[in-house]
Order: C-alpha cells, then sequence, then structure tokens
C-alpha cells in the first residue's frame, strides 16, 4: 500500500523543484509563470492526498476552486505579458523596471 | 510490490523528470511541451487517489486551455533568448542549497514518521458504483454555492481583463456612443418647402 507520507513527499519535492526554477530561472518571466503552475500542482497534489485518506471530499472542492483561480491567474498573467512586450519589446525581468520599486 | 505502487513510483518519477526538464531546459516550447507531461503525469497520480472528477478538470482545463494559451504567447512573442538566459549557472549553486533545505525540512515534516501507513492508515476503497463526480456535485451545489458562484465572477473578471489588456483600438470601425446621443434633431433632418409640381408639367 501507498503511505500518505509518499504523496506529501512527491509534493515537496515537486515544490522544491520549482522553487529552484525561479532561483536559476529569474530572467525569463514565462518560465517564472511555468514554475507558479508547478507550485500550484503540488499544492492540489497535496490537498488531494489529504482528502482521499482522511476520507473528506472537501479537499477537493478546494482543488476546484485553486483550478478555477489558477486559470484565471494564466490567463491574466499571460495578457500582461503580450502587453509588456508590445510595448517594451522584453520579456526580461532585469528590464522591468519602469515602476522603481 | 503491487500494482498500485508500481503506477505511482513510475508516475512520481516521470512527474519529477518532467518537473526537472520544464526548469532546465532552454527552449521556453519545450518547457511548455514538458509541463504538459508533468500535468498528464499527475492527473494519472490523482487518478490513483480516487479524485477522478479532478483528473479529467485538470487534464481538460490545464492541458486542453492554459497550456495551449502558453504555447500561444510563447510562439507569438518574438523573444530573443540569449540575454535571458544569463545567470543561470551564477544562481545555480544558491538555488540548489536553498531547494536542498526546503526538501530536507519538508520530508522531516511530512516524511513517514508522522504520516506514515501506521498512523494514517490507508482507506477503505469506495464500493461499486461510488461517483466520485456525484460526491463534488452534491457538496459544491450545497455547502459550497456561494463559494460557487465567487469563483464564476472570478473567471468573468478575467476574461473581460484579458480582453481590454490585449484589445487593439480600431478607429474605422467603432461607434462613438456619445455623439450619437448627443445628437439633435437639427443636425440630422432638414425641411425643404418646395412648390408641388404636377406630373405632367415635369415630363414636358
Amino acid at each position: 500500500m501507498i503511505a500518505l507520507s509518499d504523496f506529501l513527499i512527491l509534493g515537496a519535492l515537486l515544490f522544491s523543484l520549482s522553487v529552484a526554477g525561479i532561483f536559476i530561472n529569474r530572467k525569463n518571466i514565462i518560465i517564472l509563470l511555468m514554475c507558479i503552475e508547478l507550485m500550484l500542482l503540488a499544492v492540489n497534489l497535496n490537498f488531494i492526498a489529504f482528502s482521499h485518506y482522511s476520507g473528506d471530499i472537501a479537499g477537493q472542492i478546494f482543488v476546484f476552486f485553486i483550478l478555477t483561480v489558477a486559470a484565471a491567474e494564466a490567463a491574466i498573467g499571460l495578457a500582461i505579458l503580450v502587453v509588456l512586450f508590445r510595448n517594451m519589446h522584453t520579456i526580461n525581468v532585469a528590464d522591468l523596471n519602469k515602476l522603481k520599486g | 510490490m503491487s500494482v498500485e505502487q508500481i503506477i505511482f513510483y513510475g508516475f512520481a518519477a516521470i512527474l519529477l523528470f518532467a518537473a526537472t526538464m520544464v526548469v532546465v531546459v532552454r527552449n521556453p516550447v519545450r518547457a511548455a511541451l514538458f509541463l504538459i507531461l508533468a500535468f498528464f503525469t499527475s492527473a494519472g497520480i490523482w487518478l490513483l487517489l480516487e479524485a477522478e472528477f479532478l483528473a479529467l478538470t485538470l487534464v481538460l482545463v490545464y492541458v486542453g486551455a492554459v497550456m495551449v494559451l502558453f504555447l500561444f504567447v510563447v510562439m507569438m512573442l518574438d523573444i530573443d533568448l540569449t540575454p535571458l538566459q544569463e545567470g543561470f549557472t551564477k544562481y545555480l549553486s544558491l538555488g540548489i542549497v536553498v531547494v536542498a533545505l526546503i526538501t530536507v525540512e519538508m520530508i522531516a515534516v511530512l516524511g513517514s514518521a508522522h504520516f506514515g501507513l501506521d498512523i494514517v492508515a490507508a482507506p477503505v476503497p469506495h464500493p461499486d458504483g461510488y461517483s466520485n463526480t456525484k460526491e463534488i456535485g452534491l457538496l459544491l451545489y450545497t455547502v459550497y454555492v456561494y463559494p460557487f458562484e465567487i469563483a464564476s465572477v472570478i473567471l468573468t473578471v478575467a476574461i473581460v481583463a484579458a480582453i481590454t489588456l490585449t484589445l487593439r483600438k480600431k478607429k474605422s470601425k467603432s461607434q462613438n456612443v456619445g455623439e450619437q446621443v448627443k445628437v439633435r434633431r437639427e443636425d440630422r433632418v432638414r425641411l425643404i418647402k418646395m412648390e408641388a409640381v404636377k406630373k405632367e408639367e415635369v415630363e414636358s
């Protein structure tokens, strides 16, 4: 039988990999967005594993809402990316300093 | 080793490989394709966890919509990749250290000492005729109906925002509603007084 800890460790490894992706691809904003999607996937895996092992289906409802919000986030993020590229002709994160934050 | 374990470890290996390739690979198109592979394999793992509805939703929504959107944007933008990859090796060592720390901590917390089979027992498989979709629907449309409505509003806001952000204004065919409403009768209609003439007089 597969233990709950196996699923949780798989989710943890997936999350760490996407954190590593954000670290080493900090110039390319498209890869950054993909890494955020991977992170959400790891979180969803944890939710579903807990939902399965505790016999409570509310965790799956939560994953449903996370999927909804993640789809909205991806759509708006990519739209912002397209507008950014149209105006500045680059998607390098280092060049995006217009706000002087 | 049972069949379930073989499936789980196989899918976990593919998932971790795909995630590594997403992070490491240079070409964003290839990264997107490996991300699709990652979504497919995690849908398989979700099926193993008896979350059939969400597994199919993941394939439909993510692979069918979000990743196609990603591929579309990646291919539409003409990106010069060379400046985007500088610092790859510079931050690699720091990234590996941080990630190793996070992994060790998480495994210490989430490992089999706290969530093993002897502490959290494997659940009894559901009987025949159990419908995951029905159970989710029963809960979603009763207890969680208010968050469900909010989710629909969020999706509407997302589509409106995405379209307004990327829409280019066309000058030729747009109509100015303010101008149209402001128009008075005198601007458009011109009454002309003229003498009535008979038909024969016109012809002759």
